[in-house]
């Protein structure tokens, strides 16, 4: 049995006073997404049929590269916040809601920086 | 919160049927969610047997009725019977809405009555609301002023008060609250539609001098940002307010301040 008043349970911990950030962030960074998927995937159909090395010197033109590092920091910054939403909606058990929320964000840095890391190495590896 | 088995008590079983008075020609069958905690048995639905032609036009006409004339002990909240009170507010036909402005004829088949959604039971038709109405209250919804008390009103213009036109008129029968689904998986923390539209009323108001704590208190991931604009609330408001809009407005507010 639970003797606290409503209000102070309605109350809780008060108010975190950051919000607006991660909501607009999810916004900002879908807006980036649409132009840079559709430009994604216009190359990359016009690029069916290409060969490897057809591949390695579109990824590797300075234009290409820069737009590749971008969408992938759009889209795994994106994916990280918005996996965050989802855990925060449905998980409520207080260890594995934070230890999910870690996993996430560390496993969009690990495949983010990797990507990035990839591109980069094309660009500039030879 | 979300549970992927079904708590104790969320089996409805077959109920009682009462029958209409013989001689009765034109029947309208209502099933009512029936739950009294106390017994230790399981929800039942109950049918009653309503003979239309005394009965007036409106669902709550029907439930008094039905506890008038053919069992005392259903339990529910009314209080005004025209849709200001907010009392009377259940899950009718599959939407949260007023039974006293509900007209029975919109109804096709029998009509089904369970009390609002994800709420604990009280009894039968009544919702617990102690978390809800602390909510409110937690949003302090009252005009707050630091200056001086005026000689005589706090004056507003025709254009500042038109602002306040779709939040006023809430008469806090949270329909929209209980059919919000992030209210249903965290409606501890989240603060609902009908505790975020009253919150706006307040932001909203040129006389009210603390639009800046009210934001302050309501930029919160769980407070504020659990409203995923399902829109919900604003498609079962029986009073036509967008809910919907308000928290847009708390967000903008939010945002505006930034930059």
């Amino acid at each position: 049995m639970q003797y606290r008043s409503s209000l102070s349970k309605a109350r809780g911990l008060g108010s975190a006073k950051e919000g607006i950030e991660h909501w607009w962030v999810l916004r900002l960074t879908a807006l980036a997404l649409v132009p840079l998927s559709l430009w994604f995937a216009f190359s990359v159909v016009t690029l069916v049929g290409g060969d490897y090395e057809t591949y390695r010197a579109w990824a590797g033109e300075h234009g290409n590269a820069m737009l590749l590092v971008l969408l992938v920091i759009c889209l795994f910054h994106h994916a990280q916040l918005g996996v965050q939403v989802i855990i925060e909606d449905y998980v409520h058990h207080e260890g594995i809601k934070v230890a999910s929320i870690i996993a996430t964000k560390f496993t969009a840095v690990f495949f983010g920086a990797s990507s990035v890391a990839a591109v980069l190495r094309i660009t500039f590896g030879g | 919160m979300v549970e992927f088995t079904l708590p104790a008590n969320s089996k409805i079983t077959k109920g009682k049927t009462h029958k209409a008075p013989d001689g009765a020609t034109n029947i309208r069958r209502f099933k009512i969610y029936r739950f009294d905690p106390d017994s230790g048995e399981t929800p039942r639905l109950d049918t009653f047997e309503v003979d239309m032609d005394s009965c007036g036009p409106m669902v709550l006409d029907a439930l008094l009725k039905m506890k008038n004339e053919m069992d005392p002990t259903l339990t529910f909240r009314r209080s005004c019977r025209e849709g200001v009170c907010g009392s009377c507010s259940f899950n009718i036909d599959g939407t949260n809405t007023l039974a006293c402005t509900k007209a029975i004829d919109e109804i096709k088949g029998d009509v089904k009555i369970y009390p609002l959604p994800h709420m604990a039971v009280v009894k039968d038709l009544v919702p617990d609301l102690s978390v809800p109405y602390a909510q409110y209250a937690s949003i302090e919804p009252w005009i707050k002023t630091d200056s001086p008390l005026p000689q005589g009103e706090r004056l507003q213009s025709p254009e500042d008060r038109a602002k306040l036109d779709g939040l006023w008129e809430c008469i806090l029968c949270f329909c929209c609250q209980t059919s919000c689904p992030s209210y249903w998986w965290n409606g501890d923390r989240y603060l609902g539609p009908a505790v975020l539209l009253q919150s706006y009323r307040f932001i909203a108001d040129s006389r009210d001098e603390a639009t800046g704590e009210r934001l302050d208190d309501l930029d919160d991931p769980f407070r504020l940002f659990r409203c995923h604009t399902i829109m919900n609330c604003t498609s079962t408001c029986p009073k036509g307010l967008n809910p919907g809009e308000a928290i847009a407005g708390i967000k903008m507010g939010l945002g505006k301040r930034r930059s």
